[in-house]
């Protein structure tokens, strides 16, 4: 089974064509909007970082910006800089040098401010438009996909309905020889052991563990016990009996195949089938650390409604919860509650959201997309100085 | 209403149901168990979203859903009855010790 995509220098797919403005830091974030404003196809960042994060958040600002430059979703790329910031431009620019797709570089203390550095960047951007306008999109094998997954809202229905229909998605996109992601760690706590016997290794099974663990831990150093804190009085009130139960109704939206690896977050899984991403549950910085890590298209499941979007991917809303995809219509994407009317089988449901997932790799608009929704956020693990 | 609109069973090695709407002791509700029809009596009131044993499930035993043990059960818990916090353990932590 093939999807419509198109085909990077480096040899990856996407699923969209953007020209992509990166600011490398928060000071040049107005400039890179203004470059964007009203170019369809021209993307931007809402990058706030890149000046003040040190160590292992430095490293993380630079792999996610260079993972959304180099990303086969992305035509080209033009970075945009202060001048004077720790993270340089020309550093980024190297970097998504070798994906052999064309990135330019403009600084505004040195093309002479704000307006100067804006028109210079739409020239650029306008001219690197027409090279994108040029490429047609052809058949790529599913087994190049790579598919994330994410729940947000949710309510009860996400852990009956749309979770366990993605789920099975998932597992058809499996069975295809595609690649599903998983991750939200802080989500995973309470099922860690669940999810370990699945792996592939005892060492990944080790690595889920050692995961779950850093996560704990730092959350107690905050001053938040995850483990004790969960399921909440609310969560019992509705029926969630034990963390196990809680935390499965999260991780069967990646289905139920045998997890093949563990990454760390913004990185690019080496293996296909299902990987674990190590990321936050906060749903930016979690989609925003799957896209650096070449995720092409995600399955957002929601109880209560979300509008989150990305600058580079299509992210696709599914829910359970009739009155949510009523009342959010503009938001949402797949309505599987008829799985709780009993009028749908789970394996059916996941089968529309399978056929879904290769018409929007292949163009089709995502209601995220239609609103422009573009939700940016970089995962730090501690202060910026 | 249809006969499966009452509750939900999400994984065929699961033990428990999930009530989709809320039933009082007594009620007869028709679950679809691996397309085959199962009359179950509530033996208690199951709010909305709760959980109620598809099987007699014994003393120590896993209570399954999602194919998946969610805890264990700390008494015997007989077909038809509530499965919640009162009657499951959690063993939240296979790791770590």
């Amino acid at each position: 089974v093939n999807f419509e995509g198109y085909r990077r220098p480096d040899g990856k797919a996407g699923t969209r064509n953007y020209v992509l403005v990166i600011p490398s830091v928060g000071c040049s974030q107005g400039v890179a909007r203004d470059i964007a404003q009203g170019l369809r196809e021209v993307v931007y960042l809402p990058n706030i970082l890149g000046c003040g994060q040190v160590g292992e958040d430095r490293m993380l600002v630079k792999k996610t910006l260079v993972g959304f430059g180099t990303h086969p979703n992305v035509f080209s790329v033009l970075v945009v800089g202060n001048g004077c910031e720790q993270l340089s431009p020309q550093e980024i620019q190297q970097a998504i040098v070798p994906s052999g797709k064309r990135v330019e570089v403009i600084v505004i203390q040195d093309a002479g401010g704000s307006r100067k550095t804006t028109s210079l960047g739409r020239r650029i951007v306008k001219e690197m438009r027409e090279g994108a306008r040029r490429l047609n999109r052809d058949p790529v094998p599913l087994n190049e996909l790579i598919l994330g997954t994410e729940c947000g809202g949710s309510d009860y229905t996400s852990g009956l309905a749309s979770n366990p229909a993605v789920g099975a998605a998932c597992d058809l996109l499996v069975s295809e020889g595609g690649t599903v992601i998983l991750s939200e760690t802080p989500e995973l706590i309470g099922a860690e052991h669940l999810l370990a016997k699945r792996a592939r290794t005892p060492e990944i099974a080790k690595q889920v563990l050692e995961a779950v663990a850093w996560w704990e831990q730092k959350a107690m150093a905050a001053g938040e016990n995850i483990r004790m804190a969960n399921p909440s009085p609310g969560n019992i009130a509705g029926g969630i009996t034990t963390l196990e139960e809680k935390s499965l109704g999260c991780i069967y939206k990646a289905g139920t195949g045998p997890l093949e690896e563990v990454i760390p977050y913004a990185s690019y899984p080496t293996k296909k089938g299902l990987v674990y991403m190590d990321t936050p549950a906060h749903d930016i910085e979690q989609l925003t650390g799957m896209l650096a890590g070449g995720v092409q298209i995600v399955l957002f499941t929601t109880g209560r409604g979300t509008p989150l979007g990305s600058p580079i991917a299509p992210v696709v809303k599914i829910t359970g919860n009739r009155d949510t995809y009523l009342k959010m219509r503009d938001n949402m994407d797949i309505d599987v509650s008829r799985i709780l009317e009993g009028k749908e089988k789970v394996n059916s449901a996941g089968k529309r959201i399978f056929e879904e997932v290769i018409s929007v790799a292949s163009g089709k608009v995502t209601k995220a997309e239609k609103q422009g929704q573009r939700d940016f956020c970089i995962f730090n693990m501690n202060i910026n100085i | 209403m249809g006969r499966s609109t009452q509750a939900i069973v999400i994984n065929e090695k699961d033990n428990v149901a999930t009530a989709l709407k809320p039933f009082h002791t007594g009620t007869k509700v028709s679950v679809d168990v691996q397309g085959r029809v199962e009359k179950i009596k509530l033996l208690s009131d199951i709010p909305l979203g709760h959980k109620f044993a598809l099987k007699d499930i014994g003393q120590g035993d896993a209570v399954m859903k999602y194919g998946e043990p969610i805890g264990y059960s700390t008494g015997k818990i007989t077909r038809g009855e509530h499965v919640h916090v009162h009657n499951v353990g959690s063993q939240p932590r296979g790791d770590l010790r």
